[in-house]
């Protein structure tokens, strides 16, 4: 009896429907996956090969399988591999990006902070359109600032030093930084600023105590956008350094163009991978929170 | 002679630009006393309250707390404690946090914090709480927080802006009574802004009611509602609303009668307690509130002075349990009368209503203020 009650008949539509619900799935993931794979091949050829022999690659070409597996490439890369005439390798362009990435990051940070909590919470007149002005520099490119750069760096005497990028990067990316530091503290309620005001608490105190322990969200977020932005930023770097004091960045064009013998491509492979360490590890561990500091709000 | 107001408030103005929110208020509170500002939402009630507080500009007029002229005195150094709407706790802090932060800000030593935590929390009862964050807390608890934030500063004023509004309607009425018992026993000069005429009434002693950036009335709460100076206080305050009745003065005999239409398009003619003001209009408007009307019987008459008999269709009967509205046609008006559900109508019915004309009010059509 029970089997009679659930035999339905074949429903001629319903069929149809499930196949194109099959049919449409599987277009999406199968699109989704050769994108993933579009994005991933280049990462894995460059990792394959910075564990392949030199002589190997030019035998078997580029892309192909490993059939050795070595560290030499590495070690090469980061210290003793000949850019230019100085057999250095990498090492020296790593730490100058690390010494001219970590207090730009920091000090660009802190100054959106400042910047969004003035312009959210303690808004005067004219407050709007300098907010206004300053969201230009988002969408302004770099390459317009180089020349009055270039001007303002020589009067300093900041040229050719990490010091001058630091303060380049600082500038350059305040307006990133306030953008996303004010949008977000908008969304703190005023009643806060006011009850704390007549607590007895003036701007600084508001701000040590009320606005940066609410923060950690949207300072997450600015952290790794300004890491990452001033880590792989290229042009200031060649434009303005040259030699010991170029960020990895413009190292890695050196190295490329450094033509005097032949290519060593195990080693290039090692040297980008050490340029692009340290976003990967940033994006890795901070990726979750990056999501959730620009999708959450202030105060749950 | 000396100031002797907890507050006072003089001609004053607050305008954004060419958008006037407060046009010269004037207001003063006695020391301990509840005063409530009261009014539909733009009045600029909480305005008021912000400029109290230090937290708005002043334009023009003058705020004293106490003798001292703090117009612009900074927020912190006005000795004033504010509860807001969203409790506007820190998330970051534990309640005790909370409630130490404004003692941390002016430095008061810590043996004396942790004495003034004590204090409060167990005037409010939040011992338990101290250590957990505001997010972990409900709405009622929060709000004790809130009060308690405010009580520890023992401050010369207490401001509460719409404290309850936050709050689901059963817990309104349970915090609206714990406000005044604490207010009792405190006996702090309080402004408490709402738009809850029934906050107003059962809290404050006086009522400022405002509308459109001034105050309207200010006067002991039970003359806003028995004497209220013009029809926006009338029908602000008290709910259902004070029925407005177009009316026409007439003098029957020696006495002074207002005539109003029936719904069989005669008319019905209600002798008035007490004569009308001589610069009456002879047009006015005859304000009844809904529980000043009851069904007519002799023995009501004798029992109550000033009762007048009129009949009225019955359109409509809402029981509530405690009380049954009804909705009763004067001409093609619609008033509400409130019956005890004894001597509640039924729907249809004609009947005989008595209009208790001692507490009616008249009013005039064109200034809309009480005759």
């Amino acid at each position: 009896m029970a089997d009679t009650a659930i035999a339905l008949p074949f429903d001629a539509e319903a069929a149809a429907a499930s196949r194109r619900h099959f049919w449409s799935r599987f277009a999406i993931y199968g699109l989704l996956a050769l994108f993933a794979v579009i994005y991933l091949v280049p990462l894995l050829v460059v990792v394959l090969n910075s564990f392949r022999e030199q002589e190997e690659i030019a035998r078997n070409g580029l892309i192909s399988l490993p059939q050795s597996f070595r560290l030499n490439a590495w070690s090469d890369a980061w210290g003793t591999y000949c850019i230019a005439g100085t057999c250095e390798g990498m090492k020296r362009n790593f730490l100058n990006s690390l010494w001219m990435t970590i207090p730009a990051t920091i000090l660009s940070t802190l100054l959106g902070a400042i910047n969004g909590y003035v312009l959210s919470k303690w808004r005067f007149r004219g407050s709007e359109v300098l907010f206004t002005c300053m969201l230009l520099g988002v969408f302004m490119p770099g390459q317009i600032a180089l020349m009055p750069w270039a001007f303002v760096l020589g009067k300093l005497g900041l040229t050719n030093s990490t010091y001058g990028l630091i303060l380049v990067h600082v500038i350059q990316g305040i307006s990133f930084t306030t953008l996303f530091c004010r949008n977000y503290y908008v969304g703190i309620p005023d009643d806060l600023i006011k009850a704390a005001r007549i607590d007895g608490a003036g701007f600084w105190r508001i701000f040590r105590k009320i606005i940066l322990p609410l923060s950690p969200p949207i300072l997450i977020v600015t952290v790794i956008w300004q890491f990452t932005g001033i880590w792989n930023e290229y042009l200031f770097g060649v434009v303005f350094t040259s030699g010991q004091q170029q960020p990895i960045t413009a190292a890695l064009v050196a190295l490329t163009a450094s033509g005097t013998t032949a290519r060593s491509y195990d080693v290039m492979s090692a040297a980008v991978l050490i340029g692009a360490l340290p976003p990967l590890l940033i994006y890795l561990f901070g990726g979750k929170y990056f999501v959730r500091g620009l999708t959450q709000g202030a105060i749950k | 002679m000396t100031n002797q107001s907890a507050l006072t408030i003089r001609n004053l103005q607050k305008s954004y630009g060419a958008v006037e929110v407060l046009r010269g208020i004037n207001l003063e509170a006695q020391p301990g006393e509840f005063v409530a500002l009261v009014g539909p939402s733009g009045c600029g009630k909480s305005t008021l309250l912000a400029m109290i507080a230090g937290l708005e500009s002043v334009t023009s007029g003058e705020i004293r707390i106490g003798d001292r002229l703090v117009n612009s005195v900074p927020p912190k150094d006005r000795d004033i404690a504010m509860v807001f709407q969203s409790y506007a706790l820190y998330p970051t802090m534990t309640v005790r946090e909370n409630i130490t932060f404004g003692m941390e800000s002016r430095g008061v030593p810590k043996a004396e914090q942790a004495e003034a935590v004590k204090r409060v929390s167990a005037l409010l009862q939040i011992e338990p709480l101290l250590n957990r964050k505001p997010g972990q807390l409900s709405g009622g608890q929060r709000q004790r927080v809130a009060m308690g934030r405010a009580l520890v500063r023992d401050p010369k004023l207490f401001l509460f802006d719409e404290p309850l509004s936050n709050l689901d309607a059963k817990l309104r009425v349970d915090m609206r009574t714990e406000i005044k018992k604490l207010h009792n026993r405190v006996g702090k000069t309080t402004i408490y802004v709402t738009h809850d005429q029934v906050e107003a009434m059962t809290l404050a002693s006086r009522i400022a009611v405002m509308h459109q950036g001034s105050v309207q009335q200010f006067d002991a709460a039970q003359t806003i509602y028995s004497r209220p100076a013009n029809m926006f206080v009338a029908g602000f305050m008290g709910s259902p609303a004070m029925n407005f009745i177009p009316a026409e003065l007439t003098g029957v005999a020696g006495q002074p009668s207002v005539t109003v239409r029936t719904a069989t398009g005669g008319t019905a003619t209600l002798p008035l307690a007490q004569p009308a003001p001589a610069n009456a209009p002879k047009q006015v408007v005859l304000g009844v509130r809904p529980e000043h009307i009851y069904r007519f019987s002799d023995d009501l008459g004798q029992r109550k002075p000033g009762i007048a008999a009129m009949d009225a269709p019955v359109e409509l009967v809402e029981p509530t349990g405690a009380e049954t509205l009804a909705v009763l046609k004067f001409g093609d008006l619609e008033v509400t009368g409130r019956f005890d559900p004894d001597s509640a109508p039924r729907m249809g019915e004609t009947m005989t209503l008595g209009i208790d004309m001692a507490r009616a009010c008249l009013f005039d059509p064109t200034t809309k203020t009480l005759l």
